[in-house]
Parts: structure tokens; sequence; C-alpha cells
């Protein structure tokens, strides 16, 4: 690497200099990333919208755009994210309105048509405790998740070997198994956006992963939890769940299946 | 240096806030008479539509008499009762769903179903009233 030149003796070169941003790849777009930020110790204490602009790559994710903003632009944005890989489940946000993580969205997929200029919008999820910025209060999620008993119960002893299941009786919960608790389906829910004290899809979802399991002896419990008021009835079948879920998970459907276990073994 | 002079603010993350399910099926049950109710009221109310308003002369022809004649054969009688019960309950409960939904206060949301309660019990039983106690010499 070549020294600094002698000109500006003190006043480093931009590339060595870790705040600065790296320069602009080649074939990046500038897109305004508008953000709706919150800060409990600021002097203001209603959110409001922020915009950056920054330069983004089409097979960029909505994650490295906010990287680019804390490392280079604005180091007090708060936002979670662990893997980036779409598996930890840290890091769902509303993005242009729609619940999605943000490691897993794509600018290219985001950009205006027609070489107009692009603006994304990143809000936390809805319908939970805002702390700061993208960061919400996820309790009441894993309250909700911890009521419905998301673990094996069984009667007896135990076996000496595995508990054996055909591969039938598997696939009966293998779309519910899938579910990383990101909480993209239940704030995307307009009941739970009203009434918090409903389970919300993902508490559902992950009943439905052991009440389904023939190696579970808990289903009439679990069943009866989500029988409840704030249970499985509250559902308006509006699909935001299905569609705002990171990893397919049907979940609508998930959700009428244990209606119909409870319309059929009770009524 | 110390690190623990931040309050620790994680208080009891695991302590139960949920009441132990109640066990009782009323929300299953009124969720079953939603869908089934809707289904009937299709056949009742489009049924009456068209009866009172395409029939014969559709709406011109209806008067006193018209309801009179009509309400004095039992089928009819039981046709209106039992479309305005389905209709008063199918109607109230939906409107029950909508004020859980939507209040935000339980103050809030106590007040509007007493009013929803007292609403639809009168209407009820005013209707169920008239229908078995019409007199159709009620002029003379």
């Amino acid at each position: 690497m070549s020294a600094p030149t002698t000109e500006k003796p003190g006043t480093d070169d931009s590339r060595n200099d870790p705040a600065a941003p790296p320069p602009a790849p080649e074939g990046s777009v500038v897109v305004t990333v508008k953000i709706r930020r919150y800060n409990p110790e600021g002097d203001a204490d209603e959110p409001y919208w922020e915009s950056f602009d920054v330069p983004a790559l089409p097979t960029d994710r909505v994650l490295n755009l906010l990287h680019h903003v804390k490392w280079y632009l604005d180091g007090t944005l708060a936002f979670r994210r662990s893997c980036a890989h779409g598996i930890c489940g840290s890091d769902a946000m509303r993005i242009n309105g729609i619940n999605r993580l943000a490691c897993k969205v794509l600018i290219k997929d985001l950009l205006a048509g027609g070489g107009k200029h692009t603006t994304i919008s990143i809000e936390p999820i809805k319908g939970l405790p805002v702390e700061k910025d993208l960061i919400v209060d996820m309790e009441p999620f894993f309250e909700a998740y911890r009521a419905v008993k998301p673990y094996l119960v069984t009667t007896g002893n135990e076996p000496t070997r595995e508990r054996l299941q055909s591969s039938a009786d598997r696939a009966r919960f293998d779309d519910t198994t899938k579910c990383i608790l990101c909480a993209a389906c239940t704030t995307s829910c307009p009941v739970f956006w009203t009434e918090g004290s409903y389970f919300g899809p993902a508490a559902i979802v992950n009943a439905h992963r052991f009440i389904f399991d023939s190696r579970d002896e808990g289903a009439e419990e679990r069943l009866d939890i989500l029988n409840d008021n704030e249970g499985v009835w509250r559902c308006r079948t509006t699909f935001n769940c299905t569609d705002a879920c990171p990893r397919g998970i049907q979940v609508t459907q998930a959700i009428q299946e244990v209606k119909r276990a409870l319309l059929f073994r009770r009524v | 240096m110390s690190v623990t002079d931040a309050p620790f603010s994680v208080d009891k993350p695991r302590s139960p806030q949920r009441p132990a399910a109640r066990r009782s099926n009323f929300e299953l049950y009124s969720w079953l008479f939603m869908r089934l109710s809707g289904l009937l009221l299709v056949f009742l109310v489009l049924g009456h539509l068209l009866i009172m308003l395409f029939l014969d002369d559709g709406v011109q022809r209806i008067n006193f008499a018209f309801v009179a004649g009509r309400w004095a054969s039992p089928f009819w009688q039981f046709w209106d009762l039992t479309m305005l019960w389905l209709a008063g309950l199918h109607g109230g409960n939906g409107l029950r769903t909508v004020i859980n939904d939507y209040a935000r206060k339980d103050q809030t949301r106590f007040w509007l179903k007493m009013l929803l309660y007292v609403s639809m019990i009168v209407t009820i039983a005013v209707g169920t009233f008239v229908l078995f106690t019409f007199d159709p010499n009620i002029g003379n």
C-alpha cells in the first residue's frame, strides 16, 4: 500500500480511516433508507422517521443497508441481527409495510422500476413495545409461546431406546417444525395488534407442532389452552401470518387444523 | 470498573402472566354458531326479501293486511321467529367479537358489551312478543 502523500500532513486518506464508508461498489445505486426511529432517552420522546442515502447493489440484502447505516453513517441505530442468514430469527422488521427478515429481502426486489429513485421504509414489528429504534420487547411474544407448553409431554417410564415414529406420523407436523420464532407472523396479525393477549399465530404453530406429534401426550392440555377466549377462535383467517412467514410455513392452515381438532374431538 | 451499576431490569421473565385455561367451550360453540346460523340466514333472509320485495307486486302490496295474512300461518310465524333469533344472535355475537378485538380498555369493553347485550335482549324480546301475541283485529 502506498504511503499517504506528504502534502496534507495529519489528515488521513479516507481508505485508511476505519470510520469512512468504503467506496461505492461498481453497479450500485443510491437508495434512500427511511427508518422509523425511537430513542427512549432522547429529547424527543416520540418515534420519528429518519432517512439515509445508502449505495446498494441489487444483490445486497436490506440488512446490508442497515449495516452500512450503523457502521458508517449513524452508529446509534439499534437493531437486532445475529446469523444474518435467515435462521436465527432476530431481524424481523416491517420492510415497506410488510413483515420480513431483513437478511432475506434482496434489494433488487425493492428497486423502483424505470430508473426512479428507490425509498425503502423500515419499521419495528407492530404490536410489541418498542425499546429502541427497531428493537422491540419480545417478552409478550415469548410469554404466549411458553404458555402453550412447547416441549414433549409424556407419561410413564421413559423408553430405553429412542421414541420411534413412522414417517407418515412425522410428516403430519413437519411444516410447523420450521418455525424460528422471529415473530413476523404474530406481529402481522391484526387481532394481535389490537389485543395483545391473543396467543398469536407463532404460539399456535408451536402448539400444533406438538399436538400432532404421535410421541406427545399433552395434546388435550394444549387444546384446552387454545380453546380459551384468547386462543384459536380469535383467528380471523386474514392470512397475514402465512404471507409474513420467512420459512414458508402455512400458518393459517396450522391454525385451522387446531380448530378442526378442537371441533371434532369435543363437539 | 463496575458493571453492576445499572439496575438489573429483567423482572422474573418466567413468571406466569396468563390465567389458566378456563376449560369452557363457549368460544368454540359461538364460532360454530356463526357458521351454521350464517348459512341458514342466507336462505331465510334471501327468501324473506324475495317474498316481500319481488313476488307479485313486490313492495307495493305490503300493508297491514298482507303482514296479518302471512302471520296467520304458523309456517311464516316460525320463519320470521327463526330469522329474528338467528339474526339477533348472529349479529350480536359478531359485534361482541368486534368489541373484544378493538376495545382497548377493560372498562370500555365491559360497557360496550353491556350496551350490546341489553339492545340484543330488547330487540329479540320485543320481536318475539309481537310475533306470539299479534292480533290481526287490533285496528277494529
